[in-house]
């Protein structure tokens, strides 16, 4: 793990510091302790020194840049260890512009700083501290606190913060919609005010205000189910996400799963020749990218599953930019974007898929490069299913399913007529929103995809 | 209402007491001709006499054990301590006998006695004029502790005081007799000893101080106000008992707490204070609380700008409640 270099605070009341200049290039090697860089701030010049041995592999900010204390504004660590990438960039007159809220430094009026300024430096190794008042509050009214923007010391959640987010989204406290129900006595349990003879109906409907719709009548709560052991495992932003997506797509596309079986001999056949070969160039080489140039050989030969429904028409879309969904075990799975598929070999795109494969288990991977895909992959095979069917990445056309390749006997025809072989085999499954396109053109596209693997050359 | 600074509040009350009631007397050093060291007494031994306005010997032990021994044959003394800093040689009559007296004898004697001292720095009094000693009495049991931090809460409190019948130990901040001024009606009203008060209502943050720190703090919520922050103060007024619900209520609303006071930071009353937002208050809490307080070192300093470095100011204050707000 490398280490992070922070602004640090310069004082009680010093909330920024200016980076006056670089002690070490990139790439030359600190020591603990080694002053690294000159800061300045409205009352010192002051160094700041490395927090580790090493390498100082990244530097975020150019000299003459203000950021806030506690932004990340460097690392160290062993040579070549991969870090982050710059979170601003570069505009035309050399100017500093944040890629998102990044930490430059806002007018010295005091505004309060965006919520994810000091998110480099505070969000990285955990969440940042919670207090004891927005713990408690955060439970009453059921919030998934990773939706709070903060505007406390790092980014933390506030009570007000949490206040004005529950003011926004006019939430109640779980239970207390319920409470004053239950501490109102039906209808029929209050005192009579000579209505006693009139139709119960009647007397129900008239009570609450007339123009309104009858209101529901408040039953007896049914009996309580037996009491049965359980556990509460409380919701992650991210199992949040994909629940949220999962049924969002399943309510906006009525999907339908074709599946076609494809005889991967000669894939293997080729993997197997490079494997060594890709290692040696520090690549691993998976079946993956096998399965990302099919499938944009295919979209380029049917553009239209490339595409997404839109109220003004079909959007096809002339670029290949493939979802890979990575998962990440138990906490769920993520899908970044490998852009412009088409436009890499098989080694580039080997190459492509271990670098978001393996940022995405460090959860390293940044917001824009887990959106904006036209066509998603994914592979239940990794995990020994045969086959599947996929619910589209929205807003695509269709998601590609790769079950697992096994070895089974299957009949082949030669020219001696027909034999029982021993082959590679796999089921690939392609769900695709029936708004958009028919049975037809999704077997269209299934053949060429079965076509380029069963001719992989 | 006539404006009245704090040491003619104070005298006042001395005064209506005296005459309400023939049990109260004065008894302390310079308190007889000379009206006090700080005029707390003046005209009162024209007014009523040698027999009620005793002048003491040096010895504030004896101040204290004329008092304790009055009062348990039915007077009413108000014991003048010059400076809290020379209480100490009284410290065993104080905790040892006047607050353990009703408990000690199951409720059979009672000692109705207040015991005043000027507390404080800030006059460059140096270490024998300036300490804060309140923290010493409010741990024990029996004593009730009052600091008022201004001249309406000081009349009032006083007389309650008198008429309180446990010993009552009554600090007035001697920087603010005569800088704090305010309202004061003439004649007979009581501050009720214990509840604390609410003087500035805010939403950010609570300060929570008493005395001449109390002062300090509503001028620092004012400095802070210009900059958006709205700071709650609250003035313990009653260090012993403890008004906890008001502690309590305001920390609810708030969810941050700063504590201001001179004495030294540690053990000091502060401690107390974060100790019950802690225990009763944590699921309320939006930050650490925070303790402002005078430095761990043997004494005030005698030279202004080390004073000024061992004292909380209202630009401390200020300064802290910004580091409070900000988190």
């Amino acid at each position: 793990m490398p280490t992070q270099v922070i602004m640090p605070q310069l004082g009680e009341s010093v909330v920024e510091g200016k980076i006056l200049r670089w002690l070490k290039r990139e790439g030359e090697p600190v020591r603990q302790f080694e002053p690294l860089l000159e800061v300045e701030t409205e009352k010192v010049t002051t160094e700041v020194t490395a927090p580790a041995d090493g390498v100082l592999l990244k530097i975020y900010f150019p000299e003459g840049v203000t950021v806030r204390a506690g932004t990340l504004i460097a690392m160290v660590g062993r040579p070549g260890e991969p870090v982050p990438g710059r979170p601003y960039r570069v505009g035309h007159g050399g100017e500093i512009e944040p890629l998102e809220e990044a930490p430059v430094a806002a007018p010295a009026a005091g505004a309060a700083p965006p919520a994810s300024e000091l998110a480099p430096a505070g969000r990285r190794e955990g969440s940042p501290r919670i207090s004891p008042v927005v713990a408690r509050m955060a439970a009453e009214y059921g919030i998934d606190l990773s939706k709070v923007s903060g505007t406390g010391e790092g980014g933390r959640v506030t009570k007000k913060d949490l206040l004005a987010y529950i003011e926004r989204m006019q939430l109640q406290p779980a239970g207390a919609s319920t409470a004053p129900r239950e501490a109102e006595p039906p209808p029929w349990e209050q005192p009579g005010t000579g209505e006693l003879f009139r139709p119960t109906e009647e007397v129900l409907q008239a009570a609450p205000a007339p123009a309104a719709p009858p209101a529901p009548v408040a039953l007896p709560p049914p009996p309580a189910a037996p009491a049965m052991p359980y556990e509460i495992l409380p919701l992650t932003s991210m199992r949040r996400a994909i629940a949220e997506h999962m049924v969002r797509s399943k309510h906006t596309s009525p999907h339908v799963t074709t599946v076609f079986e494809v005889d991967m001999s000669r894939v293997m056949a080729h993997y197997e020749a490079n494997r060594a070969a890709f290692e040696r160039e520090g690549v691993r080489l998976t079946l993956t990218p096998y399965f990302i140039m099919a499938a944009v050989a295919a979209l380029k030969a049917y553009p239209i599953l490339n595409s997404a429904w839109t109220e003004e028409g079909i959007r096809v879309y002339r670029v290949y930019h493939i979802g890979v969904a990575v998962s990440l075990g138990e906490e769920g799975l993520i899908v970044p974007v490998i852009r412009n598929a088409d436009t890499y070999s098989l080694v580039g795109l080997a190459r492509a898929v271990q670098d978001v494969v393996e940022r995405a288990r460090k959860r390293q991977l940044k917001p824009d490069e887990v959106q904006g895909s036209t066509f998603t992959l994914t592979n239940h095979g990794v995990s020994g299913s045969l086959f599947a069917t996929p619910i589209i990445n929205q807003p695509n056309c269709a998601i590609l399913g790769v079950g697992r390749v096994h070895k089974r006997p299957v009949v082949v025809e030669t020219l001696q007529g027909d034999a029982l072989a021993i082959r590679p085999m796999v089921y690939l499954a392609l769900t695709i929103d029936h708004r958009i396109v028919d049975g037809a053109q999704a077997d269209a596209f299934m053949s060429k995809v079965k076509t380029v693997l069963e001719g992989w050359a | 209402m006539p404006e009245k600074t704090l040491i003619e509040a104070i005298r006042e009350a001395i005064d209506e007491e005296m005459a309400r009631d023939p049990r109260v007397f004065v008894v302390g050093e310079d308190v007889g001709p000379r009206g006090g060291v700080f005029r707390a007494t003046m005209g009162l031994w024209q007014k009523y006499g040698e027999w009620r306005v005793i002048d003491s010997p040096l010895a504030e032990l004896s101040i204290v054990a004329i008092g304790i021994g009055a009062a348990l044959n039915g007077f009413r003394p108000i014991c003048e301590i010059q400076f809290a800093d020379f209480i100490h040689p009284a410290f065993n009559q104080i905790v040892n006998e006047a607050a353990r007296f009703f408990y000690r004898s199951g409720g059979v004697y009672n000692v109705p006695m207040v015991i005043r001292a000027p507390y404080g720095g800030g006059i460059s009094g140096g270490l024998y004029h300036s300490q804060s000693v309140e923290a010493f009495f409010a741990h024990v049991p029996g004593l009730k502790v009052v600091v008022p931090s201004d001249p309406y809460d000081a009349k009032g409190l006083l007389k309650a005081a008198v008429r309180d019948p446990n010993p009552v130990l009554f600090f007035e901040p001697k920087k603010g007799y005569r800088l704090i001024k305010g309202e004061v009606p003439d004649g007979d009203y009581i501050v009720p000893i214990g509840p604390a008060k609410v003087t500035r209502e805010g939403s950010d943050l609570t300060v929570f101080a008493y005395g001449m720190m109390h002062y300090y703090a509503l001028q620092a919520a004012e400095m802070v106000a210009k900059e958006g922050i709205d700071v709650e103060v609250v003035d313990l007024r009653t260090l012993a008992p403890v008004d906890k619900a008001t502690i309590l209520n305001s920390v609810r609303k708030t969810g941050k707490a700063l504590i201001v006071y001179e004495d030294n930071l540690t053990l000091g009353y502060g401690a107390e204070v974060a100790a019950i937002l802690a225990e009763e208050g944590f699921e309320y809490l939006d930050g650490p609380v925070m303790r402002l307080a005078g430095l761990d070192v043997p004494g005030v300093p005698f030279s202004p700008p080390m004073q000024d470095f061992f004292m909380p100011s209202p630009q401390k204050i200020a300064e802290a409640i910004r580091r409070l707000a900000r988190y």
